[in-house]
């Protein structure tokens, strides 16, 4: 489809305000002006309209089709959390009205919701006190870390590593490096962290170690006491990536299981849908020996029941956002976790690890599990059936994408050669596994005969397979290169 | 239960499948020293109950006030389209586009984004977002620091103290050292930031309009950078740059923006948009996702996610920034507000702001005692006065009458406790500058 500046129309009306009295040239000195146009298109409501829509329908997304995106947790959102996300009354809500002296009292409707939701986290994660800044899983990573660097700064402790097991996902070291620390990679002994690596690596030089539980192979860290005990042995903290909390909600507190920092990503587990690459939230919470260190703002509650945004915490590792992370995100979340409730968040745990199992059970007489056991809320395949490889995990992706499913992970965790990773989700029904597993299975048969008819995957979409070294080596950026 | 389709049949047969007992016998693997202390979580509402219980508090937000509040972030009409549209739920339920024959939606309209922010800031290339201005800036800031091998910031203390406490955080481990040169009565002390230009600084960090409302040309001062080999870093006010003199005019290195202005609602602080445009010389060092446009194996136009080995996934540590997930749907109606508004609606919407903030400097500067910071330097849609009183006296008097006139400078500068900051933007009506100018004479 032709891009939407080449549909323009010069002299078209879009939606216009009405012609000012005044213009810049009559208002400032000519030498502040731009000189040429910015060349925005012209174009009709319907023709952006039009646009738009054919555009949107080379698209899959959760509401149209199965999209088992291991650690994305491709889950349908209820639709009432948008309801709420556009009330007028948050909507229009300018985010220093609380900075007016007195005025704390111009949105305590928006101040509640976020002191209920960081109480509601810290019940569900068992931690002191939580942040809702970070806008971001990456963006909590940092945030954590950097509340891990001003604890043992303000003890006096130097630290300069931190440990990242090789499952992480990449923002995990990219996080730690960023916050100014050296990464030491820690390599995962079947599939979880190993205590008897873990005591290589582990000396007074280390701050903390990020860990994410169940890992990205779905499996639960089972010697986490261990690792916990020679954490403290070091006086390094505990971080806890909650990107796979759908896992554990009711099941596993981190805070419990002695976690210092956690951060979620609320577009994951909390009804936010994914918005073809954001926004998201990644909220922070701490035990109770870095809730001095937690960044400002903080919402607190007074004796009479009114809310304020206190910046007094001068150990405080300062803004990490504009103001208060992406209320429209949160929102959505407390909305959730209020419709679900403690029973309703316990099932959508228990519905998760559930399907995740079913679905491994259904395929791994067809595809290589090397962790063939029982998972989390999803799992790990290879295309590689023990050393020999006669299909790729991008063909098998490609084939599933002819079938009207978007594909699981491919190569992540990098650990697992030809890796698929399958987060089924809670919302999808049996029917709608057994479907995907019949169509993969019968997908494998056919690339058995005939492996033409993966790797010439996928014949059905607007586009085949791209050259992605053309796209890298020409740059092409906008439409103006 | 909401949302979990299993119905208790289905759970036994899946069971069966999987060969265990019981769903609990799932979670065996955590022993009882790690299982939870308490769940204390309150019962399930239906849909109904909490949507009533969501709109009683949003009724507590006080609404229906007469604002004119800005600050970096402003109230503009988001044409109703944007709605519409950016809700498609092709768009808003997919993912990161990891699978381009199944994005080409995704990947074609944030191509288009990234070409039409280069439009308006005249720099060639940009990236498919970041989390919000601010966190651009940083990250601005950080590709300066790669590219030259340098640890000194020089920044106007002009540019928004939001921005620079931000800044101030992020930097705090990295052994940089953040210079910054005090404004001048709000306007940016050129000749001070050129003096403070040396071999050892990355950048050097300016706003236009800054967050005084201030307007200004630093041509000169990003020749006098490039010279010295600093990188210059702008961050600027979107609807502004239909009209303004752009980055690329000025010839900066880095333009970075806080894209709300574009079909985003206020929404108490988020979700924004960061927007990171540059020059070719420092593409490699952006952070984040990047589109570009190829063909596939028929020769068809397609768009990928590309340049991705400067990306987390690949590079883990090396990696130019740790951002993952972006604010790709931001970006979605940033784009689809400027093609709705299109070239004439947004100069038309820059101009009408301009034209009421210069309407209401004009009468509030008629009052006895109110005079502008700036004296008669160039404004946008913002400006700074000085009133006989603490300014959150009159804001204190102001907002109990429906009136939020502003913020007080006082909050972040020292001495400038009698400072209010006011904007305009294209929905203040004439009527309503009358009214706060009547108030404020009024309150004095
Ligand atoms: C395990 C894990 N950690 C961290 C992240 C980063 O989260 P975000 O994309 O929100 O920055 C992700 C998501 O991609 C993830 O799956």
């Amino acid at each position: 489809m032709n891009t939407v500046f080449k549909k323009s129309t010069p002299g078209r009306e879009g939606v216009w305000p009405a012609k000012p009295g005044k213009a810049a040239p009559d208002l400032l000195p000519a030498g502040l002006l731009r000189g040429a146009s910015a060349n925005l298109p012209s174009l009709s409501e319907l023709d952006v309209v039009r646009h738009f829509t054919g555009l949107s329908q080379l698209n899959y997304g959760v509401d149209g089709n199965f999209y088992p995106l291991g650690s994305c947790t491709m889950k349908y959102n209820p639709k009432f959390a948008e309801t709420v996300a556009a009330l007028p009354g948050f909507t229009r809500l300018h985010p220093m009205l609380p900075q007016l002296k007195g005025a704390g009292r111009l949105c305590q409707g928006a101040l509640e919701v976020m002191y209920e939701t960081e109480q509601l986290l810290c019940e569900i994660c068992g931690m002191k006190a939580f942040t809702l800044h970070p806008m971001a899983g990456a963006h909590g990573e940092l945030t954590g870390v950097m509340i891990i660097a001003a604890y043992h700064k303000d003890k006096g402790n130097k630290k300069t590593k931190i440990i990242v097991p090789d499952s992480a996902h990449g923002t995990n070291p990219a996080s730690a490096h960023i916050a100014g620390f050296d990464v030491v990679n820690l390599p995962s002994k079947d599939g979880i962290v190993d205590p008897d690596e873990l005591a290589k690596v582990l000396d007074d030089e280390v701050a903390g170690m990020m860990m994410t539980c169940p890992n990205t192979l779905g499996l639960f860290e089972k010697n986490l006491p261990r690792i916990v005990e020679m954490l403290r042995g070091v006086d390094a903290l505990l971080y806890y990536d909650g990107a796979n909390m759908n896992a554990i909600m009711g099941k596993m507190r981190v805070g419990d299981a002695g976690f210092d920092v956690v951060h979620l990503n609320l577009h994951k587990t909390f009804a936010t849908p994914h918005g073809g690459g954001g926004p998201g939230a990644g909220p922070v919470g701490v035990s109770e020996r870095l809730v001095p260190y937690l960044p400002i703002s903080r919402v607190e509650k007074l004796e009479d029941g009114q809310f304020f945004l206190n910046y007094d915490f001068p150990k405080s590792i300062g803004y990490v956002a504009p103001f208060y992370g992406n209320f429209g995100v949160v929102l959505r979340a407390y909305a959730y976790i209020l419709r679900l409730g403690k029973a309703g968040l316990v099932r959508a745990t228990e519905a998760a690890v559930l399907s995740a199992n079913y679905l491994r059970k259904r395929l791994d007489k067809v595809l290589e599990v090397p962790f063939d056991r029982v998972c989390m809320h999803e799992f790990v395949a290879s295309a590689c059936n023990m050393s020999e490889c006669h299909v790729r995990a991008l063909d098998i992706a490609k084939a599933l994408l002819d079938k009207g499913y978007h594909a699981p992970t491919i190569y992540f965790p990098l650990i697992v050669k030809e890796a698929l990773m399958f987060e089924p989700t809670e919302t999808e029904s049996l029917d709608t596994l057994d479907q995907f597993a019949d169509d993969l299975i019968a997908i494998l048969a056919e690339a058995e005969k005939n492996p033409e008819f993966v790797t010439g995957a996928p014949r059905t979409l607007p586009v085949t397979r791209l050259d992605e070294t053309r796209a890298a080596r020409n740059m092409e950026l906008t439409d103006d290169l | 239960m909401p949302y979990v389709p299993h119905t208790p049949e289905d759970i036994r047969r899946m069971l069966d499948v999987i060969g265990a007992p019981s769903v609990e016998s799932l979670f065996d693997e955590i022993g009882p020293e790690m299982r939870p202390k308490r769940f204390d979580l309150p019962e399930g509402q239906s849909e109904m109950d909490v949507l009533a219980h969501m709109e009683a508090l949003a009724a507590k937000n006080v609404s229906g006030q007469v604002s004119f509040l800005g600050a970096g972030f402003y109230d503009h009409h988001i044409p109703a389209a944007v709605d519409a549209l950016s809700m498609r739920s092709e768009f808003y339920t997919a993912y990161t586009p990891y699978q381009p024959e199944a994005s080409q939606g995704t990947l074609q309209a944030i191509f288009e984004y990234q070409t039409a922010v280069t439009r308006l800031t005249g720099l060639p290339y940009a990236n498919a977002s970041l989390y919000d201005g601010g966190t651009a800036l940083f990250e601005a800031a950080m590709m300066s620091v790669r590219h030259t091998g340098r640890r000194k910031l020089v920044v106007c203390e002009a540019v928004s103290p939001i921005y620079r406490v931000m800044l101030n955080s992020y930097t705090s481990n990295l052994h940089l050292e953040l210079v910054t040169i005090p404004h001048k009565n709000g306007v940016c002390d050129l000749a001070a930031l050129t003096a403070a230009l040396d071999a050892d600084t990355a950048a050097v960090i300016v706003q236009n309009p800054n967050f005084f409302g201030a307007v200004s040309d630093f041509s000169n001062l990003f020749a006098s950078a490039r010279a010295a080999g600093v990188v210059s870093i702008i961050s600027v006010y979107p609807v502004l740059q239909s009209v303004l003199k752009t980055p690329g005019e000025m010839a900066a290195d880095v333009a970075v923006a806080e894209g709300q202005s574009l079909g985003l609602p206020l929404s108490f602080g988020g979700p924004y948009l960061g927007i990171m445009t540059c020059n070719k010389a420092l593409v490699r060092q952006m952070p984040g996702r990047v589109v570009g446009r190829t063909v596939d194996g028929q020769g068809r136009t397609g768009y990928v996610l590309t340049l991705q080995a400067r990306e987390q996934h690949i590079r883990r540590q090396k990696a130019t920034s740790n951002i993952c997930s972006n604010q790709a749907l931001c970006a979605l109606r940033a784009l689809l507000y400027l093609c709705l508004v299109g070239q004439e609606g947004l100069t038309r919407t820059a101009n009408l702001c301009l034209e009421r903030a210069h309407y209401a400097a004009e009468r509030l500067t008629a009052i006895p005692g109110v005079a502008r910071l700036s004296g008669s330097a160039p404004f946008g849609n913002e400006f700074a006065i000085t009133l006989p009183v603490n300014a959150y006296q009159v804001i204190d008097k102001l907002t109990s009458r429906g009136v939020v006139p502003g913020f007080p400078l006082g909050r972040y500068y020292a001495g400038l406790e009698n400072a209010l900051l006011v904007a305009c933007t294209e929905k203040t009506s004439m009527e309503s500058i009358g009214i706060f100018a009547e108030m404020l004479r009024g309150s004095l």
